[in-house]
């Protein structure tokens, strides 16, 4: 169902490219060959993979259904009414506003100021940059199983740091005051690298001209990075911005190995406690109506910011 | 051509090979057992099947529990499902019957079924019908380490009542041993305190009542009170520092580490203890010792009431009558008495118990013969949905975010919601 959701955001790539349907001119008629040609095949592998999951996932949500056989038993909005007196929702739901509010308050900052520094050329730029995007190839559920033994209180490597300065060492994964806060380094740590070199790829390809034309009028070092290098980056930062938000909301396998969502739901994000509710509980009906929340909170995002953000690319 | 005439020659020896494959009928076994031990000895009674039973070839796959679970309903709905699938019983089980995704096997199994234990049939049986065969049964209880106990003055022998239990944590925590380690993280194994408090308290009466919707259901007195017992408990600070952070392989690895005095499991982490110990020894049967879990005080339920699992086969629906014949060999005196020696399993074949080498076994199998209430795991009994929640809300008394009535409450509801 993750997976189903995940592709929200072509959604907004798609209509866009409809719409030539409506626009009429001179070139209608090469464009509806192409149309004919192009169009069936994307067109149906949309509808079986995107538009008919979602469907189905809003047809199962209104019923109690445990995934065998055919679902009978309607229960009309129940399963929404459910899921919104479910506690663990709200926590789920607060997290992902944690995570969104790190992954743009720390994550992005760090990745940008880091960026700034690795983009020009210097003895170690690129092993430092191969360096920093090393975490971002590692595979998530790895990361989670690496980072679950560094946390381990007993025998990780934050257990022996905490020795050597003769305190108890906590159980960072245990606790549900620190559960999600151990799920946040994890996070920053993977993914700085990504937006990193997003950033530095940007900046390679500004005009160095626009650059040389504010320091020749005696703009200062941080003068030129507020007033020139930003505000040319500002696609790459909303473009990053939105790559932030969608996975923050998608976030999963970085929360299974390390708490599956504990202790007492302290740690679950929107799709961990999908799972955790719906697909573990064989509660197909409840786990779609979850499903269908996270859908229309993705779609509202990404349309949102998309028309106010990002219009002009 | 001569181009073509080679294809068509290979497209013919194609056909020629599928036929002969198609000649052998397939028994799609889907297991979940991890212990590389048990499996080989699985994988040599196929083989001698195999080979006493021309044209059939069983053919072992193996999924984690947890995904196995997680895609058990959609496997069942394909066409190329497995034949032969592992079963707790349960709700799930009844799911599965009612959703008829199952084979009827009563008359296959006519006359055989008379050697299995009647209880264990039972829990495969809906109304008279018999969809699976039961392979094993186990009993929860308290494993504890000799040396640990010893190191503090505590005879597990003399631990009989809760107030007992409670007096040895104080004293194994005054001694600086860690009393109990506990798998917090995957729930279950927290859920078994609560389960087996409500099994002492009210007995199978009070059980039967709440599925009923009776004396309040699951939010009536008896689940209140084990909530509140097992508060008692973890007031006390018994388990192991970041509990609730430990997986159960971890948690028995710990115990069999030598690192907690008790630890309260299945029968079977006995011997599977072994294979999770850090130096892959563990704890040898001298080191090891026993008890039931405690009485209560005023409790309905009889002493000997057990609380454990039932596992077994399923056959899925429209499967080759092979399938049942591979089960029936496989669930067979001989293939149980050498399992059982293995002390990988409580028999249900009767007479396989004869195998047993060690007291340990001996004793559980004792204990589950006079059990008049053997009460099946609750998040499998209750069915999955409600069963999860059951862990979930014991696992919270336990980090102390719910209260027991909180927790009782909560179970109710989701019995409500489901059913």
């Amino acid at each position: 169902m993750a997976r189903r959701i995940a592709s929200s955001p072509t959604i907004g790539v798609a209509e866009t490219s409809f719409s030539p349907l409506v626009v009429r001119g001179p070139s209608w008629d090469g464009r509806f060959t192409v149309l004919v040609l192009f169009l069936p095949p994307a067109l149906l592998l949309f509808t079986l993979f995107v538009v008919l999951p979602i469907g189905e996932a809003g047809w199962y949500s209104a019923f109690n259904w445990n995934g065998f056989g055919r679902p009978t038993n309607w229960i009309g909005f129940d399963n929404y009414r459910f899921v919104f007196q479910t506690r663990a929702f709200w926590l789920a739901l607060r997290n992902n506003g944690m995570i969104i509010v790190v992954s743009l308050a720390i994550q992005l900052p760090l990745a940008l100021s880091l960026a700034l520094m690795l983009a020009e050329r210097f003895r170690g730029a690129v092993a430092l940059r191969m360096l920093f995007f090393m975490p971002y190839i590692l595979a998530e559920i790895a990361t989670g199983l690496i980072f679950s033994f560094v946390y381990d209180g007993d025998y990780g490597l934050v257990a022996s740091i905490w020795r050597t300065f003769g305190a108890e060492p906590p159980h960072l994964l245990a606790s549900t005051d620190t559960a999600m806060l151990a799920v946040l380094i994890v996070i920053v740590w993977k993914y700085f690298g990504f937006h990193m070199m997003l950033f530095i790829a940007a900046l390679q390809s500004l005009d160095k001209s626009l650059i040389e034309a504010a320091r020749i009028d005696g703009a200062t070092r941080s003068q030129t990075l507020r007033h020139v290098i930003i505000p040319l980056l500002y696609p790459t930062i909303r473009l990053s911005v939105f790559f932030a938000i969608i996975g923050s909301l998608q976030l999963f396998d970085l929360v299974m190995p390390l708490t599956r969502g504990g202790p007492a739901d302290s740690s679950n994000t929107l799709v961990s406690f999908l799972y955790n509710n719906g697909i573990s509980r064989m509660r197909v009906g409840y786990g779609s109506a979850i499903g269908v929340i996270l859908f229309v909170i993705c779609v509202t995002f990404a349309f949102t910011y998309k028309r106010w953000f990002m219009r002009d690319e | 051509m001569r181009l073509l005439g080679r294809l068509e020659l290979a497209a013919a020896a194609c056909l020629l090979w599928a036929n002969a494959a198609a000649a052998d009928t397939i028994v799609k076994w889907l297991h979940i057992e991890q212990d590389p031990s048990q499996v080989k000895v699985w994988e040599e009674v196929a083989r001698a099947y195999e080979a006493s039973h021309p044209g059939v070839k069983v053919e072992m796959q193996y999924l984690e529990n947890e995904a196995y679970k997680a895609k058990l309903p959609t496997i069942l709905q394909s066409k190329d499902r497995p034949n032969i699938i592992y079963s707790w019983a349960g709700g799930v089980l009844k799911a599965q019957i009612e959703a008829d995704v199952l084979e009827d096997i009563t008359d296959q199994v006519k006359g055989y079924s008379d050697s299995l234990t009647p209880a264990a049939l039972a829990a495969f049986t809906s109304n008279g019908r018999i969809y699976g065969l039961p392979t094993a049964v186990s009993q929860v209880g308290f494993l504890c380490n000799k040396e640990l106990m010893a190191k503090a003055k505590v005879d597990p022998a003399g631990i009989k009542s809760w107030d007992d239990l409670l007096a040895a944590v104080k004293t194994l925590k005054a001694a600086g041993v860690t009393p109990i380690v506990v798998g917090g993280a995957d729930k279950w194994p927290l859920h078994f305190y609560w389960t087996y408090l409500a099994v002492r308290i009210g007995g199978k009466p009070a059980f039967d009542a709440a599925l009923r919707g009776e004396n309040g259901g699951f939010a009536g007195e008896t689940f209140q009170k084990s909530g509140e017992l097992f508060k008692q408990l973890v007031d006390l600070q018994p388990f192991q520092n970041g509990f609730l952070g430990f997986k159960n392989p971890q948690a028995v690895g710990y115990f069999a580490d030598g690192n907690a005095a008790m630890t309260l499991a299945i029968s079977t982490v006995y011997q599977s203890q072994r294979a999770l110990a850090a130096d892959k020894v563990g704890l040898s049967e001298e080191k090891m010792c026993w008890f039931d879990f405690p009485v209560v005080a005023g409790g309905k339920g009889a002493p000997s009431d057990t609380l454990g699992g039932i596992t077994g086969w399923l056959i899925t629906k429209n499967s080759p009558k092979e399938a049942v014949d591979f089960l029936k060999y496989f669930i067979s005196k001989d293939v149980q008495t050498r399992l059982a020696a293995g002390n990988f399993i409580i028999p249900v074949v009767q007479g396989a118990d004869a195998g047993f080498k060690s007291s340990f076994m001996k004793r559980i199998a004792a204990n589950l013969a006079k059990s008049n209430y053997h009460q099946n795991f609750y998040d499998q009994s209750l069915g999955p949905s409600v069963g999860r929640v059951v862990n979930d809300v014991t696992a919270e008394i336990a980090g102390g975010s719910m209260s027991p009535k909180d927790a009782a409450q909560a179970i109710e509801a989701a019995w409500k919601q489901g059913n």
